[in-house]
């Protein structure tokens, strides 16, 4: 029994370790933005990869979300004669959930698991600690440039995914349900308020915090050899999908306390 | 410390990893200019050292000097002007993947900023030269070979300019040609006075090069000397592993005295 429980205290106390870690990797690498150098060219290296380099999946995420939901929501809406009023739903759907999470859990996939196996790979290969010899901060070098590249570049991609959703809605809308196409964008924009635009990039710039650190710390905490970079690749998708799902929750109660 | 000229020194350093004593009551002196050998079997803790000197570990408990400031109380963000005094070659060279090997090179020389890019790229030239491999420089790791990894390592912690140069294990996993090349390198090095520490189990490198040789067994100390020493003393795990075949099952079975 007195074994079960130390158990069960050393799990926890594994898990409350973890959390400790990683604030202070977060809170690390953010004070890394107020100090030099600042490795500018970095930062842009990776917002061309994580930026430019998403812009097809979000664009496939957003296209199909607004393809579908036009089909759906026009089945929805049909009995009560409303078949026009879809592109409300399509546009305050995808604006204030659907487009944010959606291109988040995609770049969750793409990008916070390569950034994970790139510092994770960094690690094994004794890159880091290379880093360190030479003086260099490898938080810094390496989770401050990621975290500035995800907060900036996610929201946009966002805003393209959102935009995307509503032009294949609209294909829909136009092809398949023969729905005025002026209705169709007047309606769009008419259901949208600013602050449904202010939660729409709001939270991508929270889910790009998320993405960034979990995937550092995953690379930052890799034991193990290539074994370790494949579970810690695994580790990051898993926890920062979860983390991106629970923050949506969270971050949308807060709004609407404030609405 | 107990000398001017002392560059390196450890008193009485222990270490535990992982709940494992790696280091026991370690005492250890380098001086300038000398090229000191850390000699032992795999796992006896010759590499934890070089960490330790670098501060890339903290000791337990003991004294690390380097160019005559204790480095065992700094904290991180206070390391690395020492950091910048030494250079280190690591096992596997940890190069960094994603540069070339002339920005591999000149990595500290950039990050330091203090150079024209025309004062940095002769630096790079010449220690590439050095090391015979001037013509790699637009060449990414992952085109050299083991061997000329090992010899862009090196390149790179010449170029730093640093004082003192750490080797982890420089001939481990080499053929006997780059063997004998990357000895004649550290020999160059050491007829410019250059302060050196190896860490290797290859004696007849350790003995080629040596001013001093350190030996290690399972975490202490067991002999600090000059090479001719070593080859007279004829005791425990000295004798052992100098001359592992008559003794080695011995060895193996961890059976034999200290000294």
């Amino acid at each position: 029994m007195a074994t079960k429980a130390w158990a069960v205290k050393h799990e926890l106390m594994g898990y409350v370790l973890v959390v400790q870690e990683f604030t202070l990797l977060a809170a690390q690498a953010t004070v890394g933005l107020l100090r030099r150098p600042l490795y500018i060219r970095e930062m842009i290296i990776q917002m061309d990869r994580i930026g430019v380099g998403s812009l097809f999946i979000v664009i496939l995420t957003g296209m199909f979300t607004g393809m579908v939901l036009a089909l759906q929501g026009a089945i929805q809406l049909e009995p009560y004669g409303a078949t026009m009023y879809v592109s409300r739903l399509i546009s305050t759907s995808v604006v204030r959930e659907l487009g944010p999470v959606l291109a988040a859990l995609m770049i969750a996939g793409r990008v916070g698991s390569g950034i994970a196996s790139e510092i994770a790979s960094m690690q094994v290969t004794e890159q880091i600690d290379a880093l360190r010899a030479e003086g260099t901060d490898p938080v810094k070098k390496l989770a401050t440039t990621r975290l500035v590249a995800c907060v900036l570049m996610i929201p946009l991609l966002t805003v393209v995914t959102n935009a995307i959703a509503i032009f294949g809605g609209w294909l829909i809308a136009q092809f398949y349900l023969g729905i005025d196409p002026y209705f169709y964008w007047t309606w769009a924009f008419e259901a949208l308020r600013p602050n449904d635009i202010m939660i729409g990039l709001f939270k991508p710039a929270v889910f790009g915090f998320i993405i960034a650190m979990v995937g550092c710390y995953a690379g930052f905490h890799t034991r193990g050899g290539t074994v370790g970079v494949g579970v810690s690749t695994t580790q990051s998708m898993v926890s920062s999908s979860i983390l991106i799902l629970a923050s949506d929750f969270f971050l949308t109660k807060l709004f609407m306390a404030f609405e | 410390m107990s000398d001017d000229s002392c560059m390196i020194s450890l008193r009485d350093v222990s270490l535990t990893l992982a709940k494992r004593q790696v280091l026991r009551d370690i005492n250890l002196e380098v001086r300038a200019g000398e090229t000191k050998i850390i000699l032992g079997a795999s796992g006896s803790g010759k590499t934890t050292i070089l960490r330790l000197i670098l501060g890339l570990f903290r000791p337990d408990n003991g004294s690390i000097c380097v160019a005559g400031q204790e480095i065992a109380t700094l904290r991180e963000r206070e390391l690395p002007p020492i950091r910048q005094k030494m250079a280190m070659v690591f096992q596997g060279a940890a190069l960094f993947d994603s540069l070339t090997v002339r920005e591999n090179v000149g990595y500290r020389l950039w990050e330091q900023g203090q150079m024209s890019n025309d004062q940095i790229e002769q630096i790079v030239h010449e220690s590439l030269q050095f090391v015979g491999l001037a013509d790699t420089k637009d060449k990414m790791p992952a085109e050299l070979s083991g061997g000329m990894r090992k010899r862009v390592g090196i390149a790179r912690a010449l170029a730093s300019g640093a004082k003192i140069l750490l080797y982890d294990e420089p001939t481990a996993g080499l053929d006997p040609i780059n063997t004998f090349l990357i000895g004649s390198l550290i020999l160059r090095l050491k007829a410019q006075q250059v302060t050196q520490v190896v860490v290797t189990h290859d004696l007849e490198s350790a003995f080629r090069v040596a001013d001093r040789i350190f030996m290690i067994h399972k975490g202490c100390g067991v002999f600090d000397g000059t090479p001719e020493e070593l080859r007279g003393r004829d005791e425990g795990v000295i004798r052992n592993f100098l001359v592992p075949s008559g003794s080695a099952p011995e060895a193996a079975r961890g059976s034999a005295p200290l000294v």
